[in-house]
């Protein structure tokens, strides 16, 4: 099945604030008893969108009316970081969200993140600051994640360079993110490097 | 120039090069469990694959198994993963511990328990904390459930090559102070993002001296520090400690798989794109005061005040931890009180860990109002300090001595913080809501400090609880 090449992602987005924004913060552990990855949307960041206590829903931003139908992410330092579930960038997906905007990710969470296809791009603190700004003086502000010219685009007028690592990009732009296929066509090369390790 | 041990196995395991740059790399032992796995098997069952090499899959059962009546969860969820597990280890002929075996465990205990952690491979897991193989000289990756399939069914996953960091560790412990500080030590210097895109080679004398269990207990954190993965090169002491165990070479292939180990070791001369140096003897007993693991103090500092914090950045993540834990900055950790007790995790739950426990344990009583547990980390380890009745010191003091398990460290089974409970405990992960309770508030330390703090019901510098001496240094 060929895969689409994604080379820019476009929307509205939301900020999320806080650096260190951990997986079991994303998806807590007891939304994962589950033996597929449907229906994790409606779970995304549940216990700081919802108030534990009283089940209301909190501030969060992705409770704000007007950043309903955001599909950009923005966030802070090392976002994704802890538990390598990919039940965590599954529902980030599967709530709306095409690409996330950080200072850093956690290289479990940005590989898992490349594999479904979601672009995970680094801008620097001040850069992403300005976007948020813009975002929450005018949540329309439509943000383009150009990841083939390694652009972030704001229609505030916003240009800044954002980094993603090559093979990513590459992957990403070439439609070939899920990279199963490309791993079976090397069965002979698997079979050989298998044989000569003595304990496989 | 000479080649680390990350090189080495990682030359070994290479495929070759794919379309995008990143390298095929072979994985020689894929360890699976029941929370990441079954989606993965769903989705080589859609593509019409099968399992390519199940003589080196190895699963368990650990996330979701109560610790009281193992095999029979009340939560239906439970009892559905608990069943797909079983159903895919019998469809694709994937050698499966399960409960019955007597073999269950917490994955990361149970692979080198048997022997199934070699020096020299690579090991990938749906688990974060799969660096704890490293500690064998072994390549160990947590992976998500799409590189779950990618394994399973060609036994190759895609990876970035990572640089290596040489954390190197001299000179002795002081008395009361275990691996599980020099953990907490380490990431508290180099932050919980500061081993993005490397592998961590942990090195020096103190290293050299650990036993097996404590090289795990660091390897284990090194993912809360950033690290993907974390190793100590291999010595006679790994290899003590595989010979005889399960799926270890036997005795005629024994001479041979030592010395192709000990060639894997790093060279001396070999290149590291980062050294850091720790003197042993400054790190204290340490404990978490926040909600990232590299929140941490010595149990004799005071928690930071946010308005002494260097930036606006900083002081806006203290203040954020601080409101979550309801703790005042600038007073002591000392002293907080605790309503929880856990000592278990793949990070603390093995014997030496119960033993040390035990040790400074025996003869003191848990306070009043503190709900204190103790989970052996896998089924062999339950019956090992069984046999040493360890299990009586645990109870008679006031614990509950529980099945093998995650238990408490995760919220997947019925052992969860409730409402905002102060949690001391021994596991990795001090996140927000992470002990299974949105308001639930962790505070990690090592074994014998959980002890310390549920003898006392706050937190306590355990070498004054249990007047800990000159001879008291850690035995492993």
């Amino acid at each position: 099945m060929a895969l689409a090449k994604i080379t820019s992602v476009s929307g509205t987005a939301v900020h999320v604030p806080g650096a260190d924004i951990d997986t079991d913060r994303i998806i807590p552990a007891r939304f994962m008893k589950c033996v597929t990855f449907d229906g994790l949307g409606e779970f995304a960041f549940y216990d700081v969108r919802f108030d534990p206590t009283s089940g209301e829903r909190t501030d969060h931003p992705l409770n704000e009316e007007r950043f309903n139908g955001a599909n950009i992410l923005l966030a802070g330092v090392n976002f994704g970081c802890g538990s390598s579930r990919e039940h965590a960038p599954q529902s980030l997906n599967k709530y709306g969200f095409k690409s996330i905007i950080a200072e850093s990710f956690a290289e479990i969470f940005f590989g898992n993140s490349t594999t479904l296809g979601m672009p995970c791009v680094t801008l620097t603190a001040d850069q992403i600051n300005h976007l948020r700004e813009a975002v929450e003086a005018d949540p329309a502000t439509e943000i383009t994640v150009d990841v083939e010219k390694l652009e972030v685009r704001s229609s505030a007028g916003h240009t800044f360079n954002c980094a993603i690592p090559d093979s990513a990009r590459d992957a990403l732009v070439n439609g070939r993110w899920d990279p199963i296929q490309e791993l079976l066509d090397n069965e002979d090369k698997i079979s050989s490097v298998g044989e000569a390790l003595p304990y496989v | 120039m000479g080649k680390t041990l990350y090189q080495k196995v990682w030359d070994a395991h290479t495929v070759g090069t794919l379309g995008d740059g990143r390298t095929q790399l072979f994985i020689g032992t894929h360890l699976i469990h029941e929370v990441t796995s079954p989606q993965a098997f769903g989705m080589i069952r859609e593509l019409g694959l099968t399992v390519k090499y199940p003589h080196r899959t190895f699963a368990t059962i650990d996330h979701i198994v109560p610790t009281i009546n193992q095999d029979a969860p009340a939560d239906p969820l439970a009892a559905e993963m608990m069943a797909a597990l079983r159903k895919n280890a019998d469809d694709f002929g994937v050698t499966y511990f399960d409960l019955a075996s007597g073999k269950q465990g917490v994955v990361h205990v149970v692979g080198p328990e048997q022997g199934i952690t070699q020096p020299g491979s690579t090991i990938a897991c749906g688990d974060s904390h799969t660096a704890t193989h490293g500690a064998f000289g072994a390549i160990a990756f947590g992976i998500g459930t799409t590189n779950v399939r990618d394994v399973l069914a060609t036994q190759t996953m895609a990876m970035e090559s990572l640089k290596v960091r040489l954390i190197k560790v001299d000179g002795e412990l002081k008395p009361g102070v275990y691996a599980k500080d020099v953990a907490l030590d380490i990431i508290r210097r180099l932050g919980a993002n500061g081993g993005i895109g490397y592998a961590y080679e942990y090195g020096g004398s103190t290293f050299k001296n650990f036993s097996m269990e404590e090289r795990m207990t660091v390897c284990n954190m090194s993912i809360e520090g950033g690290a993907r993965c974390g190793y100590v090169n291999p010595d006679d002491t790994t290899f003590d400690f595989l010979k005889g165990r399960p799926y270890a070479p036997g005795d005629a292939e024994w001479d041979n798989a030592v010395s192709r180990w000990r060639a894997f070791a790093s060279d001396s001369d070999a290149h590291y794109d980062d050294i850091i140096q720790i003197n042993a003897a400054e790190i204290e007993p340490t404990v978490t005061w926040g909600v990232s693991p590299d929140q941490g103090i010595s149990i004799s500092e005071t928690i930071p005040d946010p308005a002494e914090a260097a930036t606006e950045v900083l002081r806006n993540s203290y203040q954020e931890a601080l409101d979550y834990m309801k703790l005042p900055g600038g007073t002591p950790i000392k002293g907080v009180p605790i309503d929880v007790a856990f000592i278990g995790s793949c990070t603390n739950g093995r014997l030496s860990d119960f033993r040390e426990a035990a040790r400074f344990l025996k003869g003191h009583t848990v306070a009043p109002g503190v709900q204190a547990i103790a989970v052996p980390g896998s089924q062999i380890t339950a019956v090992q300090c069984e046999k040493e009745g360890l299990d009586k010191i645990f109870e008679e003091a006031g614990f509950e001595w529980r099945a093998a398990g995650c238990s408490m460290c995760l919220a997947m089974n019925p052992d969860k913080l409730v409402g905002d409970q102060v949690c001391a405990s021994s596991s990795n992960r001090n996140f927000k809501g992470r002990q299974g309770s949105p308001l639930g508030r962790t505070i990690l330390m090592s074994p014998v400090m959980v002890c310390a703090a549920a003898v006392r019901g706050v937190v306590s510098d355990a070498r004054e609880v249990f007047e800990v001496g000159e001879s008291d240094i850690a035995v492993a």
